[in-house]
């Protein structure tokens, strides 16, 4: 099958490749550009480890071809910490509520968070759990991911993180 | 995980996705939000040759009103409709059934025209669109043409879409102001699809349901109509007499399949409590 130049914007450096119409764009990312912190978890579209962002969407990227993804801009978890290097308040959050354990889940849980907290950034409790619904953890038990994006949330908000009581 | 190989078409015309779609023989489809299509593809249930996607094609999106009817293009997704003010206003159980869809990043994607022609008894917005009365506009080679959702379908992933033809729109004319409405989905988890879900429309007058429209999901190969049901509960005030006659009314056109979500007897009561919890819901709401 011929090949196709795509070329897009991600975490901020234009990027260019060959691929096939059929290459998904979870694939381009890991081997054509070497993140692998964007996994794949699932063939079903559930699971939403392969969750990135996209002009402004969580898209989860197993589920959309490459060449689909032209002239896009689109952030991995490789782009969303500070420009200084220091952890976003996401990956702040997540390191400090314990909201991972062995990690497979949780790029596409911070991507996903990421764009729940630009769209609603004082989301409740129940808001944050919908809002996660397509991100499936096999670890945690989903508590202390929750309270990983309240911290967030808080420290985003300027206000002090307060653990709800159990 | 990797689809089998095909020729990827973008174009920018719904006459040149048209034209595509009638000249590229049997192995062509349309290519939507991909998120019916695309995990079929990985798993090699379908391996088309050609994909013509819908994304560069200008006007197949956005949502307007026009007189007493909403026209909502076939690639709005349930993202775009979930943020509109125009379906919250004037079609809340659109609004309220779009978010039972899925999930946030299925919704961001998936379209409701893909939603409606893809065909799967399983998806939520074909049964919808009997209940509201919507009519669906196929382009063609030879034309356009308008057909009524509840003409459309014809079994599990059989429509009236001809080879060739595209659906561009979709027409819902707007409920009486002051109606009820409910879509009850009973599901295992949040982003499963229906093990059975009813939707209801209805009117009241004095107390008594003057006008009702009731559909179901994934209770049969088809989305279906209640209209036994409905008939059932007009001019009552809705006892619990009346709703289970209207559910029994329902169970007795559904033939669900046995499936990961329950067995037959299972799927079909259920199916009937739906039926009797969106009637009361959207009585409930009436005003
Ligand atoms: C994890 C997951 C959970 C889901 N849960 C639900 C659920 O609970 N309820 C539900 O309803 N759906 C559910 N879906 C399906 C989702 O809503 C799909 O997006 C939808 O069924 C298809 O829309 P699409 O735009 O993605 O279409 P596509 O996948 O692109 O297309 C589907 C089919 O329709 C055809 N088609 C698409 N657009 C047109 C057009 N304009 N004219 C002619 N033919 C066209 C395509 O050729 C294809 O055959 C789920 C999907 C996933 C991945
Ligand atoms: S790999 Fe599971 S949703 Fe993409
Ligand atoms: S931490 Fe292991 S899957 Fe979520």
């Amino acid at each position: 099958m011929a090949k196709t130049h795509v070329t897009m914007k991600v975490n901020g450096a234009e990027v260019e490749g060959l691929v096939e119409p059929r290459t998904l764009l979870v694939h381009f990312i890991r081997e054509n550009l070497a993140l692998t912190g964007t996994h794949i978890g699932c063939e079903t579209t559930h699971c939403g480890a392969c969750t990135v962002d996209i002009d402004g969407m969580s898209v989860k990227s197993c589920t959309m071809f490459a060449v689909q993804a032209q002239g896009s801009d689109i952030m991995t978890i490789e782009g969303v910490a500070n420009a200084d290097g220091s952890l976003s308040a996401l990956q702040e959050g997540f390191r400090m509520m314990h909201g991972l354990q062995c990690g497979f889940c949780t790029p596409g849980m911070i991507l996903r968070a990421q764009r729940l907290l630009k769209e609603n950034p004082s989301p409740t409790e129940a808001e944050i759990r919908m809002g996660i619904s397509g991100n499936i953890c096999r670890c945690t038990g989903y508590q202390n991911i929750v309270k990983a994006i309240q911290y967030a949330a808080a420290k985003i908000n300027g206000v002090e993180f307060q653990e709800a009581a159990e | 995980m990797i689809p089998g190989p095909f020729s990827y078409h973008r174009p920018a015309t719904v006459a040149d996705a048209v034209k595509l779609l009638s000249t590229l023989g049997d192995e062509v489809r349309a290519l939507a939000g991909g998120h019916s299509l695309v995990p079929m593809m990985k798993l090699r249930l379908a391996t088309p040759e050609h994909l013509v996607d819908l994304h560069g094609v200008a006007g197949l999106k956005g949502i307007s009103r026009k007189g007493n009817t909403v026209v909502i293009g076939a690639m709005t997704t349930q993202h775009e409709l979930l943020a509109s003010d125009e379906i919250g206003k004037s079609l809340p159980i659109l609004h309220e059934t779009a978010l039972l869809i899925a999930d946030p990043q299925v919704r961001y994607r998936g379209t409701i025209g893909g939603n409606v022609a893809n065909g799967d008894p399983g998806n939520d917005m074909p049964a919808l669109m009997m209940t509201l009365g919507a009519s669906y506009r196929l382009e063609g080679a030879s034309g356009a043409r308008d057909v009524a959702a509840t003409e459309f379908y014809q079994g599990a992933y059989f429509t009236s879409l001809e080879p060739g033809e595209l659906l561009t729109s979709i027409s819902i004319p707007v409920p009486a102001a002051g109606h009820g409405y409910a879509y009850e989905k009973l599901k295992r988890k949040v982003g499963d699809y229906a093990t059975a879900a009813a939707a209801v429309v209805l009117t009241m007058a004095d107390g008594k349901v003057a006008t009702c429209a009731i559909g179901l999901t994934n209770l049969s190969e088809t989305p279906l109509l209640a209209t036994d049901a409905a008939k059932a509960v007009i001019g009552t005030s809705l006892d619990p007499a009346t709703l289970k006659k209207a559910a029994a009314a329902a169970v007795a056109i559904m033939s669900p399949a046995a499936d990961a979500r329950g067995p037959v007897e299972y799927r079909k009561h259920v199916g009937g409590i739906m039926v009797m919890r969106a009637l009361s819901r959207a009585a409930a709401g009436a005003r």
